[in-house]
């Protein structure tokens, strides 16, 4: 079912790298997306607040999720929404397919969904003859392209207007060349236009669904999202498990941190709330609307009481925004559906570390992301757990792949490292020889790139201890005055 | 099938230990009170802001003024709910068009007929059940009467507030107006015209939703 071709990392990592153009693009969006957030939370404390309350209610959420689910489910139905559920990505586009293909729906319009990439729901409906279009303008630039989501929310940063333009110009028919914004976006509208009234379908994702009353929450800009779910007789809306609240009130908070850490607003163009399917007596709004619940590795990584703060998550993409790693490299690289900091959670977490163990690897550990999660997703911390369960066979682990990365060389390296930290006499000769060597280190070899543009520090004749010894420059003393030996205690790794 | 996943699913949460763990205190900080002049003024500026002409207008001159703005505009059809409030006030003040206005039509059709005559008209006005001040948007919870892509299709979008339903926040909206007991099938926030910044972060406003939205707060 997963085909996507192989993942070679550090090839991608070398093509972003020397891509000027990209470079340029990234750091130019991210410093805007970085600065708009600032600008939407300018108190700190109160954003400290917020942080602290938008964590409380999505673990209160995860606490209860089973009871939560079927509260939700319940309250669905009751009011007409039909609940599918899903283990896996092909059982959920089985779903899907089977509804579109009851109503003869050939052509269908779709919101974006990061959950609809992950079930890669566009090329399964292809596959099966369905035509799925894209209608967010950044999704429907790439789709054109035949291209995949650069970063969470806003899938086409890495395109320049030039690149739009041409894009258009041989992919849209009658269409000119024009790199004016404006006209691109009219283009994109007048193209859309045709195809909202007339899609038998509509496919969207779900930012919250609120399990007290049975309601799915879209947050969006331009209007396509609405479009998708009122226009055509019949509204499908995939959704991850974790997204679900408990209460209608938990909405106002998370909205806040949502559209604030996302793009930098107080609030987005539309906030839109389903909670029932057309009434009767209503002229408008889908006759159908179905909610599919997709798991695909959730309920497993929940079962880890660390892993599970991953599923947290709303989606905001800004700790991509933040990220040193990814301004440089940009969502592609990644090879995988959720790129940055996230991306090196999630992937592995659900595809594995077998295919997916070298992206925990990819982040100076920095923390940026933390300090900005709306959340307070230990990233960080979670990323070095993951690296850990690469290098250490865990029975237990709830990630497929444990002990996948250990090698022989690594490992050796490690187990010399410890041994000489332990061994006093080791320890003595390894010294002294970084002492004698260390300033005739020629600066070749692996740590080349790193020495080449450092001062190298000035190695000491003498160990620190040694001086101390001999000078007595310090006598630490028991409590009855006595004079502690100078051996210290070995610590057990 | 599907019971099986709903099942496997379900079992695997409980069995996952979650319940072990102590849930979060969520505080809420206390709420702003604002004045009324306060909240019309906020609601107007950050509607501004998102690029929403924004008129305040007395109650009863509330025509008065949609016939001022609608006469610049020179456009030949706008589109109101059938038998809406305002449908029944603007019919009476409107008498079949002319005089420099446009020709008042009703929204009496299901969508399925009326989609194709919705996709070609000026601009459509409805009603709100509120606005919220703090984050600067307009409420509607639409109805039999004044269906949903009345707000959504028509390129430009018309909505009367009603000053004293303005609330400081959408906290203070859903508890005054009772929302958890009593949701619609459809409730929407619109903050003004769609827009998107898509393309190298340049803002464009007008994609799929309205180009323009124009707001009437009646005190």
């Amino acid at each position: 079912m997963e085909t996507a071709p192989s993942f070679d990392f550090k090839k991608n990592i070398e093509k972003a790298l020397s891509d000027a153009q990209l470079r340029k693009n990234l750091r130019s969006a991210m410093d805007i997306l970085v600065a708009k957030r600032k600008t939407v939370f300018p108190d700190a404390d109160m954003l400290e607040r917020l942080r602290t309350k938008g964590n409380a209610l999505k673990r209160n959420a995860l606490i209860q999720l089973p009871r939560l689910l079927e509260r939700l489910e319940a309250n669905c139905t009751k009011n007409g929404i039909q609940v599918h559920w899903a283990e896996t990505a092909p059982e959920a586009n089985g779903i899907v397919l089977e509804i579109l293909r009851r109503h003869d729906a050939a052509e269908v319009v779709k919101g974006k969904s990061m959950v609809s990439e992950e079930m890669h729901l566009n090329h399964f409906l292809a596959e099966n003859g369905i035509d799925a279009l894209e209608t967010d303008l950044g999704e429907f630039i790439i789709q054109l392209n035949h291209e995949t989501p650069s970063h969470i929310i806003v899938p086409a940063i890495h395109k320049n207007r030039d690149e739009v333009a041409r894009i258009f110009c041989e992919k849209i028919p009658d269409t000119p060349y024009t790199e004016n914004v404006e006209a691109l976006t009219a283009i994109a509208r007048k193209t859309l236009r045709a195809r909202f009234a007339r899609a038998k379908a509509g496919i969207s994702g779900v930012n919250m669904a609120v399990a007290e009353t049975g309601t799915l929450v879209l947050v969006e800009n331009e209007g396509n999202g609405r479009m998708c779910t009122t226009v055509p007789e019949v509204h499908i809306a995939v959704m991850g498990i974790e997204k679900v609240v408990e209460r209608l009130s938990d909405v106002p908070p998370l909205l806040r941190l949502l559209t604030g850490s996302a793009t930098g607003q107080v609030i987005t163009t539309y906030v839109n709330m389903i909670t029932s399917p057309r009434k009767p007596g209503e002229k408008d709004g889908p006759k159908e609307v179905h909610l599919v619940l997709l798991d695909n590795g959730r309920s497993r990584i929940l079962a880890d009481p660390a892993f599970r703060e991953t599923l947290l998550c709303i989606r905001c993409g800004t700790c991509l925004n933040h990220c040193p790693v990814y301004v440089r490299i940009g969502g592609h690289a990644y090879g995988h559906v959720y790129p940055g900091p996230i991306g090196k959670l999630l992937t592995p977490m659900m595809e594995g570390l077998s295919r997916a163990g070298e992206l925990p690897a990819a982040s100076s550990l920095c923390g940026a992301c933390e300090a900005v999660c709306p959340v307070k997703i230990p990233i960080a911390s979670l990323l070095r757990r993951l690296r850990h369960e690469n290098v250490r066979e865990n029975p237990n682990s709830v990630v497929e792949g444990s002990g996948v990365g250990k090698n022989l060389a690594e490992t050796l390296v490690w187990k010399g490292w410890v041994l000489a930290n332990l061994q006093p006499a080791l320890n003595r000769l390894g010294v002294k020889g970084v002492s004698w060597m260390g300033d005739r280190l020629p600066r070749i070899g692996p740590l080349k790139e790193w020495t080449s543009v450092r001062t190298a520090p000035r190695f000491a004749g003498k160990t620190l201890h040694e001086r101390i010894k001999e000078d007595e420059i310090v006598k630490s003393r028991n409590w009855d005055g006595k004079v502690k030996s100078s051996r210290c205690k070995a610590r057990k790794f | 099938m599907n019971d099986t996943a709903r099942e496997r699913i379900l079992s695997r949460l409980d069995a996952a230990g979650l319940a072990k763990e102590r849930p979060g205190a969520v505080e809420s900080p206390a709420p702003e009170t604002w004045r009324r002049e306060e909240k019309i003024r906020r609601l107007q500026s950050q509607m501004e802001a998102m690029r929403t002409e924004v008129h305040v207008v007395e109650a009863d001159r509330w025509i008065d003024r949609l016939k001022a703005i609608v006469r610049k505009r020179e456009w030949k059809e706008i589109v109101c709910g059938a038998g809406s409030v305002i449908a029944t006030e603007l019919q009476s003040a409107w008498e079949g068009g002319g005089d420099g206005l446009p020709k008042q039509v009703f929204y009496e059709e299901r969508i399925e007929s009326f989609k194709e005559y919705l996709f070609t008209v000026d601009a459509g006005v409805t009603s709100t059940v509120g606005a919220v001040a703090d984050t600067g948007a307009v409420i509607l919870w639409p109805t039999p009467a004044e269906p949903r892509t009345l707000s959504l299709v028509p390129p430009v979008h018309i909505a009367l507030v009603d000053a004293d339903q303005i609330f400081v926040s959408l906290d203070e909206a859903m508890q005054a107006q009772g929302w958890k007991d009593r949701m619609p099938a459809n409730a929407l926030l619109i903050s003004g015209p769609s827009k998107t910044a898509d393309i190298e972060f340049t803002l464009v406003f007008g994609v799929h939703g309205p180009k323009e939205m124009i707001v009437l707060i009646k005190t």
